[in-house]
């Protein structure tokens, strides 16, 4: 897969404190990349850098094979990007705002393109409110729609599910993950809500202070014996007492009256079905799901801990 | 670049901010034409006052050219700040709000959005003086009607015949135009340094207060930077209305003006092109 970004080396520095230090990954095209840390981490400057709003120390970005300081312009007409909030002229409306980013974008977007993208971002009928008066999901759809006007093949959306209640969370992966499978975009997304990057990227790359400690695909960072595995009864009762006292008590995280929590390689998921019908207990539902949450804290903990170690 | 260009006065003209220094000009011009109706006679007989014992002087004194006059005195002190309002907050606003992050992720060279935000700066400035003139040369032509218009110096006066008054006036406030395109331009230095606009509009009037008292102090400390002080030259209108005009003092003036105002744009750029965008 040919790489659309490349950053090499990337290395930048805030009053002699390192905030990115030597980072290097590579985006292939059509990818949905997860870039995670913890706040602080380094992201947004990376991503801010990836943009030039902001100067690498040292290192180099390379976009389709060429290099971003030499062809900044050209290059961000292919580029659309939200950076932290998505912050736009309050007293104008959504329509204004998005027009307005759209002629800056370098091509030419018809009005139909507009509605077009309103449409998608689900803000259709509010385009002629004042973006004031916009909630900060609806700001959040703007500015995705700002970010995708004039169809770049990246996305750059650092943190697009900031702020925004479950429904928004929902919808903004809905969007992404629809951008990526439906118009075949490339998006960089980052987040330090793992889950959520967990829900919608193909490969990941993790930092910590500025390093990368972990990049590859989730199948690859992730093994299969840390999967989360939910099962919904119809009810507990004895059943907990006879789970520990099985086999199945060693992959037990925890239970309450209707879930039963396992964490265990999904392979044995039928054979987990097979013995709680056998002891009559009515199965509602099974949900998998990786445990990144510990994964990503081990990693880091690992590192912090070489770093006082150094 | 002329699409920008529009952009950018679409967000200037379409922000309520924007009319406050225009409510300002028509509220100064007002109130300086209402006391000068209602109690200009006295205000001239105090002005005049040993001129009545040695001239003889009839007509129209207070007419709308002598009005102006006076109006442009005491309001061109307060343009600045006007002018700051909206050009101090050209960089620093949208860093403020976080829209310039957003604008620079879009294909537009650093150097030709300084150059727009000062062209839009410009357009700003010739907007609020073309009001300035209607507000003050025509509302008073209005009201007060024409006449020969007298200009009243500390040991003389010049007496400048009606027909003669007009041209003067297009030339001073093309000169003021001048004057305050080069406050914009500082102000707009300024707003690239900062990241809200608060800051920008109290240093542009903070450097134009003190150099303004420097260029009016005579003390021979200062004497010698006198001449290199774009405040000094600021007041360069005023020698349209002289007898004879001093043309060459006036272009003097509006060549340092011009200095510091492609100074001013050139720092800009420099500093802007270089400047980690963190807001």
């Amino acid at each position: 897969m040919s790489a659309i970004l490349e950053a090499k080396n990337l290395s930048k520095s805030f009053k002699n404190f390192k905030v990115v230090d030597s980072l290097s990954f590579a985006i292939g095209k059509g990818e949905v990349y997860g870039f995670l840390g913890q706040n602080g981490a380094g992201k947004s400057t990376t991503m801010r850098m990836l943009l030039g709003l902001m100067f690498p120390d040292s290192g180099s970005i390379y976009i389709d094979g060429t290099e971003f300081n030499n062809s900044r312009r050209h290059l961000l007409k292919n580029i659309g990007a939200i950076i932290e909030r998505p912050d736009m002229y309050g007293y104008l409306t959504g329509w204004e705002n998005l027009r307005m980013f759209a002629a800056l974008s370098g091509k030419k977007v018809l009005p139909a393109e507009l509605h077009e993208v309103l449409e998608i971002v689900g803000l259709k009928g509010r385009e002629k409110d004042k973006v004031r008066a916009y909630s900060q999901g609806m700001k959040q759809r703007l500015g995705i729609a700002i970010a995708m006007i004039h169809e770049p093949g990246l996305l750059i959306l650092d943190e697009p599910t900031n702020g925004l209640d479950p429904q928004g969370i929902t919808d903004i992966r809905n969007l992404i993950r629809s951008l990526s499978r439906d118009h075949g975009k490339t998006i960089l997304v980052s987040s330090h809500l793992l889950y959520e990057v967990e829900q919608v990227a193909t490969s990941i790359i993790i930092i910590h202070k500025g390093k990368k400690i972990a990049e590859g695909t989730v199948s690859e960072l992730l093994h299969p014996d840390d999967t989360l595995i939910e099962i919904t009864i119809e009810q507990g009762g004895a059943l907990q007492a006879q789970i520990s006292n099985s086999a199945w008590g060693k992959f037990a995280v925890q239970s309450d009256a209707r879930i039963l929590t396992f964490k265990m390689n999904p392979a044995l998921i039928p054979e987990l079905n097979k013995w709680l019908v056998e002891k009559n207990v009515a199965v509602y539902g099974i949900n998998t799901r990786h445990s990144f949450e510990s994964y990503f804290l081990n990693l880091t903990n690992e590192t912090t801990a070489a770093d006082r170690t150094v | 670049m002329r699409q920008l260009l529009q952009i950018e006065l679409f967000k200037i003209f379409k922000r309520p901010r924007t009319y406050i220094s225009f409510g300002i000009v028509t509220a100064i011009s007002l109130v300086i034409q209402l006391a000068m109706l209602t109690d200009g006679k006295s205000y001239m007989g105090f002005a005049m006052q040993g001129l009545n014992e040695q001239f003889d002087i009839h007509g129209n004194i207070i007419n709308g050219y002598f009005i102006t006059y006076i109006i442009l005195q005491s309001l061109l002190i307060q343009i600045p700040l006007l002018i700051a309002l909206v050009a101090g907050d050209t960089l620093a606003g949208e860093a403020n709000q976080g829209t310039l992050r957003l604008m620079l992720t879009k294909p537009i060279s650093r150097n030709k959005l300084v150059f727009v935000k000062f062209a839009s700066s410009f357009i700003y400035t010739v907007a609020l003086i073309i009001w300035l003139a209607i507000m003050t040369l025509f509302l008073s032509l209005l009201i007060f009607g024409k006449g020969d218009m007298i200009n009243l110096k500390s040991d003389t006066f010049i007496m400048i015949l009606q027909d003669d008054i007009m041209w003067r006036y297009a030339a001073a406030f093309g000169f003021a135009l001048l004057a305050m395109t080069t406050i914009a331009s500082l102000s707009l230095l300024l707003s690239a340094f900062a990241d809200n606009s608060i800051g920008p509009i109290i240093a542009t009037m903070g450097i134009v207060v003190v150099l303004t008292i420097l260029s009016n102090l005579d003390l021979p400390l200062f004497n010698h930077i006198k001449p290199f002080l774009f405040t000094s030259h600021m007041i360069g209108w005023k020698g349209f209305f002289d007898d004879p005009i001093p043309y060459a003092a006036i272009a003097q003036s509006a060549f340092v003006l011009v200095v510091y105002t492609v100074g001013f744009v050139a720092i800009t750029m420099l500093y802007f092109n270089k400047k980690d965008i963190k807001s």
